[in-house]
């Protein structure tokens, strides 16, 4: 049994929440990993063992207080348990992305001034041998699985197993080792560095990111009492490393909680090991669940016509009372009794087949998730959330507190965090988590967190009429209409985007009169719509100058003017002309990032005239544009292109310029 | 949780008294004939153990007739095959098995209705111990060699990194699965000599490299000698050893990938000979 007061007990690092746990919990699981075929379990007592082991293991290479450790490989048990090996005696663990091609590794090795790595199997040890010449601070590498590494040269390479067997021998041998060890842990302090996350970096160069472990235990609790986490919960740990919230999820939170975290065996088995392990807490980005429903609707087009009814007539009564039911609203008796049916019959079976069965809390974060997919999870039943947080601010910025979830917004200030809009619409906060700084980099640490501990976000957003956050878009690109009113493009954007036949928006309107819109479609969703209606079409050009094709796109517009004009802010924003541009943005013309982002400013500067139409009134624009082909050669592109009015709610219908003449 | 397996002990057939870098299978003088039809004449060569062995040729040059013929599926009518030491003119198929012979096929050929999982440890059928009768009744000694079998097979699975598609049936893959699941049977019956038919034919790029490395690994980590029949040159030249090149059921060259590509017979064959 375990002592309340145990329970309440909080430590400043992980370590000595490690010791804690094995007394405490000693029995219960801390950790699984499937291996062969079969989940194997630690407890917390053997989960001690075998980070201690480790830790000891690494002391004879060398390991001093403050060295830096690379972390790197897939969600291993025994790259959690170097985290913990690492900061007890002093170290300082910098887990890199395992998918990371060697130059990126390269830059942040060099850049944290490793000493030693971690790394999972022969794939990242080759990868760390192949930069060890532009890394000179590099001494040791660690790696845990043997395959293919046999005949390697092993001067300065070690396996993880025969590490461990030292560590082993040392304990067994005497007590001096052991002594020392605790000694080492004992002296760790809250105030330390624990970790350096280096962010995965869209703009320029990875920075550091340092967290202390303070921050880290402190958000974690607040974490865990936000979601009532307790020991019970069980998680799956899928995640890169190191990204924030896997480490805070499945390392900070587990050892602060108590609560075991389970491994995958391979990164394709996810689907099937989560469906064993059926978490009770559950993180992934939208993603995640856009691809677990497509495939979901994808065998329900293939299952009987029963079933197809069945699952069709249940699902849309699902939509009408599953949110209110999950929100303790009031719902009809006969209502309920449906729902309870659905449940039984079609939902249950759902949940199950997707491993969320058992899944208490959820969340998704990290890009806005579309509101029909978000609210399809908890039409089932699924208590999803989103939160908004920033490794700077070990994870938790806003969050959506059980019971008052809306689906454009981000959520509550998170306990212990205050937050703030600067007066150019940008997102500030304080907290515990806040970071110490960027390693190495005094410059963006200035530019990011003020004197009295505030954190820029870089995002621009604005509080509703009962305090959530809701994220509008990076506050760079957030500008104003002549009038003075805030324009958001990529607010407006995603509203448009999250139709199925809209691939891609680029909005204009700062320093213009009025929003306006280019609308690029969705070729296999649009097309897939043309074959089902036998429109007959000869190229993309020609689909996307379809009369029916702008007649759909009017519609959507039409419907997001409409949502714009319910909120003060917005309104103003309200889009009076569009165009379905006639060529799919392209990443091979420099017109999207190669992480399909909008590069606004090529865009304006290539589209110039038919930027202009949208201005001036015309209604047809013939234009000529360049494009390139996967072969690199280049051809030219002449197409007539329509804009077309829409209607505006709430607003003077004649944009300003015209008003004012 | 003691996970560390010593990859060495899936070989079974390993200690058979034939070092490493001495002749484990003897070819001598071997013709094969079907009616008026010479498939294969007079060919010798032998493949060491510890290597992989290359046999190539262009298309109907014998090479599949060969490896039909090392595995006892075919008796030739002239020769002799010595196989660690013991020579016969022919063995059944069944011999060859049971004696660590193992193959895979140019046509894939797995019980397509089967799982991946139950695929692989039908490759474990010539090791099994206990009656038709125990295995029945799957209780006891049964039971546990059972266990031991589904062990062995599991760590094939980790090796070949098949973890994902333990539980499907193999019609349902991909063909560059389906090939990784063929060589993974042949695997856990723990040949000491593995025979591949064209382990590469119709896979990409991609899937060609990954076939290399599971080749390549097979061979440093469990020590298995490999004789395989490739069309694609560039792959035969960076993985094997040793090659034997065979032409209309003659044998032309044999040596180091280096020799045999600067072979002028080899180039002829290859690349056809201008007529005067």
């Amino acid at each position: 049994m375990v002592a309340a007061a145990d329970a309440d007990r909080t430590l400043d690092t992980f370590p000595k929440y490690l010791l804690l746990n094995a007394d405490r919990y000693g029995n219960r699981p801390a950790m699984r990993h499937k291996d062969y075929g079969i989940w194997q379990s630690w407890t917390w007592a053997q989960q001690l063992a075998e980070v201690r082991a480790f830790a000891l293991g690494l002391e004879t290479l060398g390991l001093a207080r403050g060295d830096k450790v690379a972390v790197v490989g897939a969600n291993r048990p025994r790259l959690y348990w170097s985290f913990a090996a690492i900061q007890s005696l002093g170290g300082v663990p910098v887990p890199v992305y395992a998918d990371s091609v060697a130059e990126e590794m390269a830059y942040v090795l060099d850049h944290a001034e490793v000493k030693f790595a971690v790394a999972q199997d022969q794939e990242q040890v080759d990868k760390l041998l192949s930069v060890s010449d532009s890394v000179p601070s590099l001494m040791h590498i660690v790696y845990d699985e043997p395959r293919g590494l046999r005949d390697y040269d092993h001067t300065h390479l070690h396996s993880y197993g025969e590490l461990r067997e030292t560590g082993l021998a040392a304990v067994s041998a005497s007590s001096d080792a052991l002594k020392r060890w605790e000694a080492s842990l004992a002296a760790g302090t809250g105030d330390d560095l624990g970790i350096i996350l280096y962010t995965s970096g869209t703009t320029g160069r990875p920075k550091g990111v340092m967290l202390s472990n303070d921050n880290l235990v402190k958000s974690a609790l607040h974490g865990n009492a936000f979601d009532n986490l307790g020991v019970d919960e069980t998680t799956i740990a899928y995640l890169p490393l190191a990204w924030v919230g896997d480490h805070v999820f499945s390392y900070s939170q587990s050892y602060t909680a108590g609560y075991c975290v389970s491994c995958p065996e391979s990164p394709e088995t996810v689907t099937e090991d989560r469906r064993e392990i059926a978490p009770t807490y559950f993180f992934a980005p939208p993603r995640v669940f856009e691809g677990l429903l497509t495939a979901i609707m994808v065998r329900m087009e293939d299952a009987g016509p029963l079933k197809k009814r069945m699952f069709d007539y249940f699902i849309a009564h699902a939509r009408k009372v599953g949110e209110p039911i999950l929100n303790g609203e009031s719902v009809g008796f006969w209502d309920r009794v449906k729902y309870g049916l659905g449940d039984l019959m079609v939902f249950g079976p759902l949940k199950n087949r997707m491993g969320l069965s058992r899944m208490r809390v959820g969340y998704t974060a990290g890009e806005a998730i579309g509101p029909e997919l978000f609210r399809f999870y908890r039409a089932l039943g699924l208590n999803l959330k989103q939160l908004y947080g920033q490794t700077e601010a070990c994870v938790y910025i806003t969050a959506q507190p059980d019971g008052k979830i809306r689906a454009d917004t981000v959520g509550l200030p998170s306990p212990g965090v205050d937050v703030k809009i600067a007066d150019n619409g940008e997102v500030l906060y304080r907290s515990d988590g806040v970071f110490i700084g960027y390693y190495k980099n005094e410059e963006a640490t200035r530019a990011t967190k003020t004197e009295d501990g505030w954190v820029h976000t870089g995002d621009a957003g604005l509080f509703d009429a009962e305090g959530h956050l809701k994220i509008i878009d990076r506050a760079k690109d957030v500008g104003k209409l002549r009038s003075g009113a805030l324009f958001a493009p990529k607010y407006i954007e995603n509203k448009l985007k999250f139709y199925p036949d809209v691939k891609e928006v680029v909005a204009f309107g700062d320093g213009r009169d009025f929003c306006a819109v280019f609308i690029n479609i969705d070729l296999e969703s649009v097309g897939s719509w043309a074959e089902r209606n036998n429109v007959s079409y000869g190229s993309y050009q020609e689909l996307a100058g379809h009369p029916d094709v702008y007649k759909t796109m009017a519609a959507h517009v039409d419907a997001v003017n409409r949502s714009l004009a319910e909120e003060e802010l917005m309104a103003a924003s309200q889009i009076r002309r569009f165009l379905v541009l006639h060529k799919e943005l392209d990443a091979d013309d420099g017109e999207l990032t190669r992480t399909q982002k909008v590069r606004r400013s090529f865009i304006s500067e290539r589209y110039g005239e038919l930027i202009e139409a949208l201005y001036d009134g015309t209604s047809e624009k013939r234009v000529e544009t360049e494009v390139t082909f996967e072969d690199g050669r280049k051809g030219s592109l002449k197409a007539l292109v329509r804009i077309v009015d829409t209607h505006v709610y709430g607003l003077d219908p004649k944009p300003m310029r015209e008003a004012a003449e | 949780m003691n996970r560390a397996v010593n990859p060495r002990d899936l070989n079974v057939h390993h200690d058979d008294g034939v070092a490493k870098g001495d002749v484990l299978l003897e070819v001598k003088d071997v013709s094969l004939r079907f009616g008026g039809v010479k498939a294969i004449t007079k060919i010798s060569f032998d493949v060491r153990k510890g290597e992989i062995r290359a046999i190539i040729g262009p298309n109907g040059a014998g090479k599949t007739s060969m490896l039909n013929v090392i595995n006892g599926f075919y008796t030739p009518q002239e020769g002799t095959i010595t196989f660690r030491g013991v020579e016969r003119r022919a063995m059944r198929t069944t011999d060859a098995a049971r004696q660590g012979i193992a193959r895979t096929f140019q046509n894939i050929a797995l019980f397509k209705g089967m799982t991946t999982l139950d695929n692989i440890m039908t490759g474990r059928i010539t090791l099994q111990k206990s009656n038709i009768f125990a295995q029945a009744i799957w209780r006891g000694p049964a039971l546990r060699e059972e266990l031991e079998h589904r062990h062995r097979v599991e760590e094939i699975i980790d090796f070949l990194e098949i973890q994902h598609i333990r539980k499907v049936p193999v019609g349902r893959l991909p063909y560059g699965l389906q090939k990784r699941v063929e060589l993974g049977r042949a695997l856990a019956a723990e040949p000491a000599l593995l025979l591949l038919d064209e382990p590469m034919a119709g896979m990409n790029l991609e899937e060609k490299e990954d076939m290399s490395r599971f080749i390549l690994d097979v061979n440093s980590q469990f020590g298995t000698t490999i004789a395989l029949i490739e069309h694609d040159m560039g792959v035969v030249m960076d993985i094997s050893d040793r090659v034997v090149v065979l032409d209309y059921g003659r044998k032309i060259g044999d040596g180091s990938p280096d020799e045999v590509s600067k072979n002028q017979d080899v180039i002829d064959a290859y690349l056809g000979v201008p007529h005067e």
